[in-house]
């Protein structure tokens, strides 16, 4: 799926100012690295986009890695899925796939549920400071009420997946250049 | 049709009678006495105005026929019906006058009544959608027209060179290009009343919307060019000129032939336009950034620099819809952060009104100006061309556009959607005005452009309006789908932008979400900071906001399916627990979303756990808002400056409160029933419940259950003036909105813990079955106890924890008012059993007397007293005033209990309170 178009080539490109690192397709990049990009620091979940370049652990993500994170963000085909090869593993710019991303970005300890103080701390850096603690926390657990239907106090992906039914995912979460 | 037209040709008649004879008019119309002058007929100084407000006024009319009859409506674009109303008030006005009236000037239409229209669509267009679909937008809105009125143009000159026009029509190639021009353009009114009525989906009325009011620059560029060729002749048009004219699209290009005049360039007038635009926007946010003192003007401010902004274009003969596009576009997040809550429902009311208004207007008046034979000429071959043309042109024009356009888009559009927007591309009003003003003297086909323009405008709004609700239907075209936002969506949209951004950054693409990062990281650290009270900055957040909206409408929707009354006081409940709101709500979004009063969302109360709890805040909300107020003190002087609750709206409130109150009732007797299905979790209340009987008991021997003394303390008077905001620094649970006057504090003892819970009347009712409206059994003997017994009881601490802080807040600022509410002392319990459908007025006033009985607590209401107090709560529609005095008889003096003296010790008081 992923190696279907050359053209990620140019998307590696960061390392080059910020690290040092001239070839990164042999050393690879560490988060540091990615950290260095400056508007990555205001986004409030820079941090943990960054991290999800690096799974398991790594401390260094080479160039199929990262493109294999970049491939979410590919808008989606026009092919009909009933076409493809059953066999064939989903492609990583599924619907699934793209909102299992965001979901893991939510999800820190791994364990397929957002519980209520995951998703505080998400709400934490995504609200902005005016909002006190006790109102964030207010949010926070009517957000997991909404979307907590089997009453555990935490969202699993199914319920995550659930809640944005509506939302039109395939084109909120492509970006056009890695068409 | 014909029931429109009845009414309405009397006052044309009259109208058009008025305006016709002048100068007989104080014979014919007035009755001048010989000597003394006192009386006269003075038509003619109050013509202009009069016939203005007549003409609005017999629109008003015809829009509410037309919508007297939900079939019509849905069938027919009311935009059609106000022309086909125009065409026989024209022909009305006509036959009677022989000089057609009342046309559609361009001056009225391009001043007055586009204006408010362009500012509306601005103001309330969703912007995230509009500029996320910017590119498309510009490029139908520029290339698009451009193409459409060269091509029509040029073949309509080709149908002329090939003899199909007759050759009475004397134009040229130049001529026909300006006719291209005017015709080509989409126009925003007559799209916006078609397509709002069709409900396409958002991605598809966003562009179809915005290219029509984008591409009025091109427009106007485009006919002024034209135009001026047009004016200097055929004849000495030379080839530097045609090169000036290109020129002045694309400036790069001018250096061949001179450089063309400032104003006139695509781009100046384009960008200069929207600059205007944005500069009264700035401007505009800025100053209403510091109106908190004199709230009063805010709406107008509004109107005023928006109407400043267009008049400032239209002056620099830049495009003045553009700016007022983008002054409304840019202003609106900063002015509605910044006003008042109810200045924001009467901005967008008054510009509402304005816009139907107008829009009314232009299309009946397009319809009249249709009849005026004099000023067209026909010819079937131009007409039939030009139809044609623009049609095929159009269809062309996107497809191709399209194509080009979807190897950019992340989603494309399909045929589906080329086809609605190639057969939505409505010509309208402007094009009229545009033919309009051109110079017979330099066009000569002027009549034939005319007669050509109306035809096409007809066609386009009443065939192709008509015709396009079925093809849409037809096509299955995507609907726009109106799913309320939930918390979820809120959150992860945001979450989806974040990382997209991020992702964008990594990648080292600086895309559009790159830049949208931008703006917004601008926005907040600057722009936000510069032009945002800073309260209103501080509590600003998307999230906070849609939480709190949510909540509200829990609250809401779950009193509406349960109260059994769906009544039109559900518009006014949101207001309700804004009382409590800690942060700033938008009571006006609220409405706009949900639309109707009656807001039947099962849907949230059954994916929401916690439901139960939510019903118990919208229960308390109910109480709140059906208690009577104690006294209120209102300032004694009559300030022009900032609005008052005048006796009307007090009465008004009184009656609603009765009217809440009333639904109260049936909406808890059908609580008694939930409770006994849900038998389970709720065994600990019912046994809670069995207490009461020992309370009840109690009542009926007619002693109040306990002293009063606590309630001294329940009721605490604050008058909220509009200064309040003054404070608004110290912390956001300050800024409350001054629509609200009273505040409730709790003094939650526990005193009152164990009354709410001996209280309930459970056991008298006794089998769960559906209620009516009317009250049961246990509401009939005990008035007092129906509504309020058993919501004591959820005064326990398991709802506390659960309830949403600001729910919970409210909730227990309210304690104290529910306490009072649920053990009045009963005074005449026996009487009230007779007259079961006067009992819930009845307790009203009692709890009054209640509330505000004075620091002794050992004073019994006399009989007389309680009886008084019903007797008068019956009518109280009429004299609420006198009710809301009782209480302070008591105060002053309790010998003296006729309504005549209480009023004058209500009048001293009421002036105390005002110095207080």
């Amino acid at each position: 799926m992923v190696n279907k178009r050359p053209c990620y080539c140019y998307l590696f490109p960061f390392g080059l100012g910020h690290s040092g690192v001239h070839n990164p397709l042999e050393a690879g990049q560490s988060p540091a690295d990615l950290q260095q990009i400056g508007a990555l620091a205001v986004n409030p979940l820079g941090d943990r986009i960054v991290d999800s370049f690096f799974p398991d652990g790594n401390h260094r993500v080479d160039f199929p890695g990262f493109v294999r994170v970049l491939a979410h963000f590919r808008p989606v085909d026009e092919e009909d899925p009933g076409m493809r090869d059953p066999k064939q593993p989903e492609p990583l710019n599924s619907r699934t796939n793209k909102l299992r991303f965001a979901f893991q970005l939510y999800d820190l300890d791994r364990d397929g549920k957002i519980s209520r103080q995951e998703m505080l701390q998400v709400l934490r850096l995504m609200v902005g400071v005016q909002v006190t603690e006790e109102q964030l926390e207010s949010i926070a657990d009517r957000t997991v009420q909404e979307a907590d239907e089997d009453g555990d106090g935490a969202v699993s992906f199914l319920e995550f997946t659930k809640s944005l039914e509506k939302m039109n995912i395939e084109q909120k979460m492509s970006i056009r250049v890695l068409k | 049709m014909l029931r429109a037209a009845l009414p309405l040709l009397l006052l044309a008649l009259s109208g058009a009678v008025a305006a016709e004879e002048p100068t007989q008019e104080p014979g014919a119309l007035g009755e001048p006495s010989p000597g003394l002058a006192l009386f006269r007929w003075q038509w003619h100084e109050v013509e202009a105005p009069y016939l203005v407000a007549l003409w609005i006024l017999v629109a008003s009319l015809a829009k509410i026929v037309f919508h007297l009859s939900r079939k019509v409506t849905s069938l027919v674009p009311e935009s059609c019906l106000l022309i086909l109303l125009g065409l026989v008030l024209g022909g009305i006005v006509l036959a009677v006058a022989k000089k057609a009236e009342y046309q559609l000037e361009p001056g009225t239409f391009f001043l007055f009544l586009l204006p408010p229209i362009v500012l509306d669509s601005g103001y309330f267009m969703p912007s995230r959608l509009f500029f996320d679909n910017l590119g498309a937008i510009l490029t139908y809105a520029v290339v698009g027209t451009l193409w459409n009125a060269f091509t029509t143009g040029a073949a309509l000159w080709g149908l002329q060179q090939a003899g199909f026009v007759a050759s009475r029509v004397q134009a040229g190639l130049l001529d026909f290009l300006l006719f291209g021009s005017l015709i080509s353009a989409v126009d925003p009114v007559a799209v916006l009343a078609v397509f709002e009525e069709v409900h396409v989906n958002e991605t598809l009325f966003i562009i179809v919307f915005g290219e029509s009011l984008l591409n009025d620059a091109v427009t106007v560029v485009l006919y002024k060019v034209c135009n001026s060729f047009v004016e200097m002749g055929p004849a000495n048009v030379q080839a530097t000129d045609y090169l000036k004219g290109v020129g002045q699209y694309f400036p790069l290009l001018a250096g061949i032939g001179s450089l063309p005049p400032p104003g006139s360039s695509l781009f100046v007038v384009s960008l200069g336009g929207a600059a205007v635009g944005f500069v009264f926007a700035f401007l505009l946010a800025l100053t209403t950034r510091f109106t908190k003192r004199v709230r009063i003007i805010e709406p107008l401010l509004v109107f005023l620099l928006a109407y400043a902004a267009y008049l400032t274009a239209e002056m620099a003969s830049l495009s003045a819809i553009l700016s007022v596009t983008m002054c409304g576009l840019g202003c609106k997040k900063y002015v509605e952060a910044n006003i008042s809550h109810k200045s924001r429902t009467a901005v967008k009311y008054t510009m509402k009104t304005l816009a139907s208004c107008a829009e009314t207007v232009i299309f009946m008046l397009l319809g009249i100006s249709a009849v005026d034979s004099s000023k067209w000429a026909w010819d079937s071959g131009l007409v039939l061309g030009t139809l044609i043309f623009i049609l095929f042109f159009r269809a062309l024009g996107v497809v191709l556009q399209t194509w080009v356009l979807n190897q950019f888009r992340l989603v494309p559009l399909d045929k589906i959607d080329q086809v609605v927007m190639s057969y939505g591309g409505l010509r309208g009003a402007v094009a009229f005005a545009l033919v309009i003003l051109l110079d017979r003297t330099k066009v000569p086909a002027k009549d034939y452009f005319v007669a050509t323009t109306i035809v096409v405008v007809f066609f386009t709004v009443i065939v192709q309006g008509l015709t396009i609700k079925p093809l849409v239907k037809w096509l299955k075209v995507k609907r726009s789908e109106h799913h309320k936002p939930t918390l979820n969506q809120e959150l992860h949209e945001h979450t989806f932008d974040h990382i997209l951004a991020a992702v964008e950054d990594v990648v080292g693409h600086h895309g559009y979400h790159y830049w949208r990062d931008r703006w917004e990281q601008f926005d907040k650290k600057y722009l936000s900071q510069l032009l945002m009270r800073r309260s209103a900055y501080r509590i600003r957040d998307q999230i906070w906001d849609v939480y709190y909206r949510l909540n509200i409408r829990d609250a809401i929707s779950f009193v509406d399916q349960g109260g059994h009354v769906l009544s039109s006081t559900g518009l006014t409940l949101p207001s309700m627990p804004s009382r409590n709101s800690v942060a700033e709500t938008s009571v006006t979004n609220l409405l706009r979303e949900s639309g109707s009063g009656a807001c039947l969302d099962l849907q949230v109360i059954d994916t929401v756990r916690s439901g139960r709890d939510r019903e118990d805040a919208a229960m308390h909300h109910l109480l709140c808002g059906g208690l009577y107020k104690p006294r209120r003190r209102y300032k004694a002087s009559c300030s022009r400056h900032f609005i008052s609750e005048d006796a009307q709206e007090r009465q008004d409130k009184e009656v609603f409160q009765q009217n809440m109150k009333r639904r109260l009732e049936s909406f808890k007797s059908t609580k008694h029933n939930i409770c006994f299905t849900k038998s389970k979790p709720r065994s600990h209340k019912a046994g809670r419940k069995k207490k009461d009987g020992v309370a009840n008991a109690e009542a009926i021997n007619g002693k109040p259950p306990r002293d009063l003394g606590f309630q001294d303390t329940a009721a605490v008077i604050l008058t909220v003036e509009s200064e309040e905001e003054e404070e608004d620094s110290e912390s956001s649970e300050t800024e409350k909105e001054d629509d609200e006057g009273i505040i409730f504090v709790a003094r939650a003892t526990s005193e009152v813990l164990q009354e709410g819970k001996v209280s309930g009347s459970l056991e008298l009712c006794p089998s769960p079955r559906v209620i009516p409206p009317s009250p049961t059994c246990a509401e009939k003997e005990l008035p007092w106890k129906s509504g309020q017994g058993d919501l004591a009881v959820y005064v326990s601490s398991e709802t506390t924890k659960i309830v949403p802080v600001d729910m919970q807040m409210g909730w227990n600022q309210s304690i104290s008012s529910l306490e009072s509410l649920a053990s009045p002392p009963c005074t005449q319990p026996t009487t009230l059993t007779h007259l079961p459908p006067r009992h819930l007025v009845a307790e009203e006033p009692q709890t009054l007397l209640d509330l505000s009985s004075d620091p002794r607590p050992s004073f019994a209401f006399p009989p007389s007293l309680a009886k008084a107090g019903r007797s008068r709560s019956e009518s109280s529609a009429d004299i609420p005033q006198q009710q809301e005095l009782q209480p302070l008889m008591g105060h002053k003096d309790n010998t003296h209990l006729s309504p005549g003296t209480a009023t004058s010790h209500w009048c001293i008081n009421f002036n105390r309170g005002g110095r207080l």
